[in-house]
């Protein structure tokens, strides 16, 4: 165990964790960030994606040491209930959540879609989302609220 | 309609509904919000009852000893039992406080009004609350009787677009899943399955992880394998360490030789005779296809086993009391039954157990949930009364989960003179469709138990023999037939655990008759859709295919080079609601189905949340298309190979066709369950638009280029 700094969500957090720990488990458990998901710790579906130099990234695998000096930040750090980002709005007007599990991964790969592209196309949306996984077939719903995050994100 | 079945367990109307001195209303349902958004529908229901508005209202889900036994949330009975007992209490509850305040303002009953919550009366000014009259207090009152509920005609909220509840939780990440629950000093815990169901733990050397940093206790029963650290992060080490130490007995192998299509026919197996969607024990008659039989057809349609895929490995927290007062918290579809099963295999008395429902990822049907909550309890029992959170791997829930059966459906049928079906039969081999645990007696259904020193084994699969049940669901067709004769033949020893998921058979036996319907309008140059329009005496049942095509655009079979279109109906259970479907795709000359366009028509009866609905039948569609086009749990005589998403590949955004929903309203009939209603019609649909595209027939799911390739070749 050791001690290293990390910045989430715009604030500095000294942990105390073996660096190798996967960055998730310090998010969740050390930082209290449980909007961050584990859906398969194999980096196969999404559930669990940070955003890192204005990508997303998924945080079950990787060591947390790696991400000292990478601003990171979560669905915590996006938007609350009485403060919604565009994103997290559009996504409740469309209803764009079943079981939910997925949705704040969802969420993160749309937030460094849309800052790369405001006006993405269909086909670049789909792509977009491509290594975020859905059980429940909420995806048409999902892509309606991002279609109208990014309508609202541009007017 | 009569008394709902939940009244009649629990008659107390305090047990649905308390009302507080604030100004807010408790309603409890004893279903569980599993993402199929009945929380919003109860509360809808409950607010338009009694008038108030739907933000009073605070709904309590499935909790032992708090909210009403009703069973298992499955079978799309929730809005049919649940919303139908909350509707009815409710009615109760307002006559009852009606009553209160009539004495109170002076006024007849049939003079007062309420306004969200606020009684008034026409003959004078004085207004009572609800909360005013009730609040804090008990009805005590005992429902024995039906009573007339709300008219549609006086409807307020439902009709109107309705506020979907717990979303903001949800797009936040504050929404509490079971896995981010924090109890004071709990600890976790990962158990270590075998490599396969029949290997056995031989021995292992455990000194080295109880050393490990955090660890508490390696926990060994017979083959049971667990361990047990302070933090989440020490535990997951440490499994991974004792994963590598345990050493295995797998001598005996799993029956993979023989293809699971032949071992569905050559097996030893239980048939019966299917009559009115009821099996009966009378002999099974030959074949009769009419005496009138200009074509004949026959196939056979093939489905392989399916997995729940839930998005999270299944978990679950227990914690002993000092008492020996067992508390468990899970994601499973029946705290109820959960509790029977956790008694029956813990000896204990089910007074003892409380087991409250967490949510968890969606489980569309009977996944890891309750394994993993006897999982908690044994580790709990051997560590020192503090709370254990349980979680499995991606690993063990792949390769651990009861799977949907792998089914094989037989058809046979004749056309007369007049193009009409003169005659259809229909058989359905497969394992069984519900395995769920509950109070087994001897036995358990619950997957740690049967690795324990002193195993608890499961039961044989015995024929369920409930109306449109397991095996033989939807095996009768809502076509009018004369001459049908369903078979369910129960097939033993198959080399997977099964058990409960989206649908159980209506979804391969659907596939098979709405392929076949289309086979036989094919055979005869029919349109698919006249075809079944000529069989069809049920009015809702016309009115959604009628629906579906129009919306689509149906063109009939137009020969388009690659490009197709197909349809399919039916009733889930013959007796839930009904769905129509007509899918658009194309497909590729290396035999790769692309989904363009998908659209739905659905009679749920009265419909409550519209888009509460909607989800739930295009996320059945969406499901259902993943199952057809990718999925089949693999395995060999060493164990399942379908161990993480790349060896199990499930539908991705790229795969999802355009979605078109249209929702028949039925104001004035009872609810019918949706969520399961559109699988069943989305396989045979692509199924048909295949063959419409490139005159391929699929009858073996899923519909992979390779299957595709080797149906073309057949």
């Amino acid at each position: 165990m050791t001690n290293f700094t990390l910045v989430v969500n715009g604030h500095n957090h000294v942990v105390t964790a073996d660096p190798d720990t996967p960055l998730i488990y310090v998010l969740r458990n050390d930082l209290g960030l449980k909007g961050v998901k584990l859906g398969c710790g194999l980096e196969q579906c999404g559930a669990c994606m940070v955003l890192v130099d204005g990508k997303a990234e998924m945080s079950c695998s990787a060591p947390a040491g790696s991400f000292v000096e990478r601003p990171i930040t979560t669905i915590e750090g996006l938007g609350t209930a009485d403060d919604l980002h565009p994103i997290q709005r559009a996504f409740m007007a469309e209803r764009a959540a079943q079981c939910g599990y997925c949705i704040p991964g969802m969420i993160i790969s749309t937030k460094a879609l849309l800052d790369k592209n405001p006006d993405p196309s269909e086909p670049e949306i789909r792509a977009g989302l491509a290594d975020n996984l859905c059980r429940c077939g909420t995806h048409g719903s999902i892509l309606k609220a991002i279609k109208r995050a990014a309508r609202e994100i541009n007017t | 309609m009569s008394l709902s079945p939940s009244l009649i367990r629990t008659p107390e109307l305090d047990a649905w509904i308390k009302i507080h001195r604030t100004g807010r209303l408790t309603i409890a349902t004893g279903k569980a919000e599993l993402g199929q958004k009945i929380v919003t529908a109860i509360a809808t229901i409950a607010a338009e009852e009694l008038d108030v508005d739907p933000a009073r209202l605070t709904v309590i889900t499935a909790e032992t000893g708090v909210t009403p036994d009703e069973r298992y949330t499955g079978g799309s009975n929730s809005m049919e039992e649940s919303g139908t007992a909350v509707r009815q209490a409710m009615a109760h509850a307002r006559k009852r406080l009606l009553e209160m305040a009539a004495l109170e303002l002076a006024e007849a009953v049939g003079n007062l009004i309420i306004n969200d919550g606020t009684i008034s009366g026409r003959s004078n000014d004085k207004r009572i609350t609800l909360w005013a009259l009730m609040g804090g207090k008990s009805f005590n009152y005992t429902i024995d009787e039906e009573i007339a509920v709300k008219s549609p005609d006086a409807y307020r909220i439902i009709g109107k677009p309705v506020t979907g509840l717990g979303f903001a939780g949800l797009v936040c990440g504050t929404t509490a899943f079971l896995h981010d629950l924090e109890l004071p000093g709990m600890v976790h815990a990962r158990a270590l399955r075998p490599p396969n169901y029949l290997a056995k733990l031989m021995d292992v050397d455990d000194r080295s992880v109880r050393a490990m940093a955090g660890v508490i206790a390696v926990v060994r029963d017979g083959s049971f394998l667990a361990v047990c650290a302070e933090r989440e992060d020490q535990v997951v080490r440490a499994a991974s360490k004792l994963r590598r130490l345990a050493r295995w007995d797998t001598t005996e192998r799993l029956a993979a030789n023989v293809n699971i299509y032949e071992q569905l026919k050559s097996n030893p197996r239980q048939s019966l005779l299917v009559v009115d969607g009821v099996p009966s024990d009378a002999p099974v008659p030959p074949q009769d296809l009419g005496s009138e039989q200009r074509k004949t057809l026959s196939a056979t349609y093939l489905k392989p086993y399916h997995m729940h895929g839930s998005m999270a490995p299944s978990a679950a927290i227990a914690r002993f009391h000092e008492t020996g007062n067992l508390e468990v918290w899970s994601h499973s579809q029946g705290v109820y039954p959960l509790r029977s099963a956790l008694a029956n295999v813990l000896g204990m008395a089910e007074t003892q157990i409380k087991v409250t429902h967490a949510p968890g990822p969606g489980c569309y049907g009977h996944n890891g949930a309750e394994d993993a909550a006897l999982d908690a309890v044994l580790v709990a029992r051997a560590i020192d009364g503090r709370a254990v959170m349980l979680k499995w791997e991606r690993d063990d829930e792949h390769a651990w989960e009861p799977y949907g059966s792998a089914m094989r459906v037989e058809m046979k049928a004749a056309l007369d003179g007049r193009g009409k079906i003169s005659g259809l039969s229909h058989d359905s081999y497969s394992d069984t469709q519900v395995a769920r645990p509950g109070a087994d007696g001897g036995f358990s259904k619950l997957l740690p138990a049967w690795y324990l020193q002193e195993p608890v084994a499961p039961p044989k699969p015995q024929p369920n023999r409930a109306p449109h049940g397991g095996i033989h669901r939807n095996a009768d067709p809502i076509y009018r037939i004369a001459n049908k004769r369903i078979v369910k033949h129960l097939v033993e020893a198959l080399p997977l655990r099964v058990s409960a998921l989206r649908a159980l058979a209506a979804y391969a036996n659907i596939f098979a008759l709405e392929s076949f319907m289309d086979e036989l309008a094919l055979a005869d140059d029919q349109d698919s859709l006249d075809f079944r329009l000529a069989h069809l005496d049920d009015d809702r049942a016309r009115a959604v295919l009628e629906a579906a095509a129009k919306t689509a655009n149906w063109r009939g079979r137009a020969n388009a080079e690659g490009a197709g279109q197909g349809l399919a109906l039916a009733q889930y259970k013959n007796q839930k609601a009904y769905a129509a479907v007509v899918i658009d795709l194309r497909v590729d000359d290396s035999g790769q189905i692309d989904l363009q366009r998908a659209v739905i028509a659905a009679d749920a009866g009265q419909v409550v949340d519209p888009e509460g609905l909607r989800s739930q039948l295009e996320g059945g569609l969406i499901q259902a298309a993943s199952w057809s086009l990718k999925e089949e749990v693999t395995y060999d005589s060493g164990g399942i190979t379908s161990r993480d998403w790349e060896t199990y590949p499930i539908l991705r955004f790229a795969d999802v066709p355009t979605l078109e929903t249209v929702l028949i309203d039925r104001p004035d009939q009872p609810f019918l369950g949706s969520g399961e209603a559109t699988m069943g019609p989305t396989v045979a649909a692509i199924a048909n638009a295949v063959f419409d595209a490139v005159g391929v027939r699929l009858r073996q799911i899923p519909f992979t280029p390779e299957n595709l390739r080797a149906a073309a070749a057949a």
